[in-house]
């Protein structure tokens, strides 16, 4: 069964927290991932390739670059999932 | 229809010896700070370089291999002589025409060895190994020269704060010779070409032959840039890290070895963040000894993983007989994964 925003914007929360060690309580919608959340380009890939096994959908990599904010992530898997 | 007489070499073959030569000049990232807009801790942040050797006019391609395939011949305990082939991987001679191998088998002192150069960027050391192990047991040469060299301060955009601090030059080799009991394991090796844009030179050198050259992108000065090489970061840190990480586990299982019986990890030295990551996919136990070499010496392509081991075992991290995964990766995209035992 597909998930839902807050389903996805917890386990992004998990992700975050277990790749950049931050809070999943500061991992909310309008966060930067660079600017607020302490992940950088290569963080960024693990994120991604985290949440593709964890949401089953593929994020390519010319559409991470899009993905600015948790609340884009979130739009995007919820957008794309199986 | 003619009985043509087979040959039949080493039942098996082993690294028998390591050598390596970085160039005398130091770099930290001050300096390449001076040309581009970042700081000491990002480049160790995102690369965990902290400093690399840059090579000085005399510090040739073919100077630098010179000097490591000496050290490796003497830790071999053979002769120039003895050497039955000479292959180098490279991606920074300058010259297309002839391979540098042939100068280099030379200069060393061998009895006419063939010699050549392949091209297989950073997976270059894993591509010629595997020659090389082919060469020692079909019986066309007793010991191989494996030589993978880099002069890649040639090849870096300055200005480009992405690619800048990345590179270090130097040179690693190995002698291959034989053995009765397996030392190398079976090679996992590919290439995906699908994926050729993601590393690669930034503008071919034919290009140089047109008159017009205000196409080309300048330098700050105003001057044609160099070719350098180029590489789109986050896609090949997605391709090293879990695509990669797949290849060096079906070079454990091809070698019938698991990760509780290795001793030591020797990536190619890309980038600290892809071997931490690939450490982590891997799930390697504790006891393995990862090469970290990148940190004093930048990514040397087709050098990294002979130079890591050398040092590695220069240090006492690791030691004569230990069982080693070594992965290269890079531009083709091309890859190749083997176990060894440490010479």
């Amino acid at each position: 069964m597909a998930a839902t925003q807050k389903e996805i914007v917890d386990g992004l929360a998990e992700i975050v927290n277990e790749i950049a060690g931050i809070p999943t309580e500061d991992v909310e919608l309008d966060k930067s991932f660079t600017d607020d959340l302490d992940v950088d380009s290569l963080s960024m890939v693990e994120v991604v390739v985290a949440a593709e096994e964890r949401f089953s959908v593929k994020i390519p990599d010319d559409d991470v670059k899009n993905l600015k904010t948790v609340g884009d992530a979130a739009e995007y898997i919820l957008k794309h999932q199986d | 229809m003619s009985k043509i007489k087979a040959r039949k070499g080493a039942p098996y073959a082993r690294i028998l010896g390591v050598g390596g030569y970085r160039p005398v000049r130091v770099v930290p990232n001050e300096v390449i700070l001076e040309k581009i807009d970042s700081s000491d801790e990002w480049i160790r942040s995102r690369s965990g370089i902290e400093t690399r050797h840059w090579a000085n006019d005399e510090e040739t391609v073919a100077a630098m291999a010179i000097e490591a395939s000496g050290k490796a011949i003497a830790d071999a305990g053979v002769t120039a002589e003895q050497i039955g082939a000479v292959v180098v991987s490279t991606v920074s001679h300058f010259s297309q025409t002839p391979a540098i191998a042939t100068e280099i088998a030379d200069k060393l002192g061998t009895d006419k060895a063939p010699a050549f150069d392949i091209s297989a960027g950073c997976a270059g050391f894993g591509y010629g190994l595997t020659l090389a192990k082919g060469m020692v047991v079909e019986g066309s040469a007793e010991y191989v020269l494996v030589i993978g060299v880099e002069r890649l301060s040639d090849l870096t955009d300055l200005e480009d704060r992405a690619t800048a601090f990345l590179f270090g030059d130097g040179a690693g080799a190995v002698v291959v010779g034989p053995s009765d009991e397996p030392h190398i394991g079976p090679t996992v090796w590919g290439s995906e070409g699908d994926k050729n844009e993601t590393i690669k030179q930034t503008i071919p050198w034919n290009t140089f032959r047109i008159g017009d050259l205000s196409h080309l992108p300048l330098d700050s000065e105003g001057n044609v840039k160099f070719p350098a090489i180029t590489q789109e970061g986050q896609a090949v840190f997605r391709w090293a890290v879990f695509e990669m990480a797949k290849v060096a586990q079906q070079a454990l299982e091809a070698s019938g070895i698991t990760a509780d019986d290795l001793d030591v990890f020797i990536p190619h030295q890309a980038n600290v963040r892809i071997i931490d990551s690939m450490v982590k996919t891997l799930k390697l136990p504790e006891h393995v000894t990862v090469a970290r070499d990148i940190r004093t010496t930048g990514n040397t392509s087709a050098a990294s993983i002979p130079l890591a081991m050398e040092r590695l075992l220069a240090t006492g991290e690791a030691k004569s007989g230990d069982t080693a995964l070594i992965i290269g990766f890079g531009a083709g995209l091309v890859f190749a994964a083997t176990v060894v035992t440490l010479p």
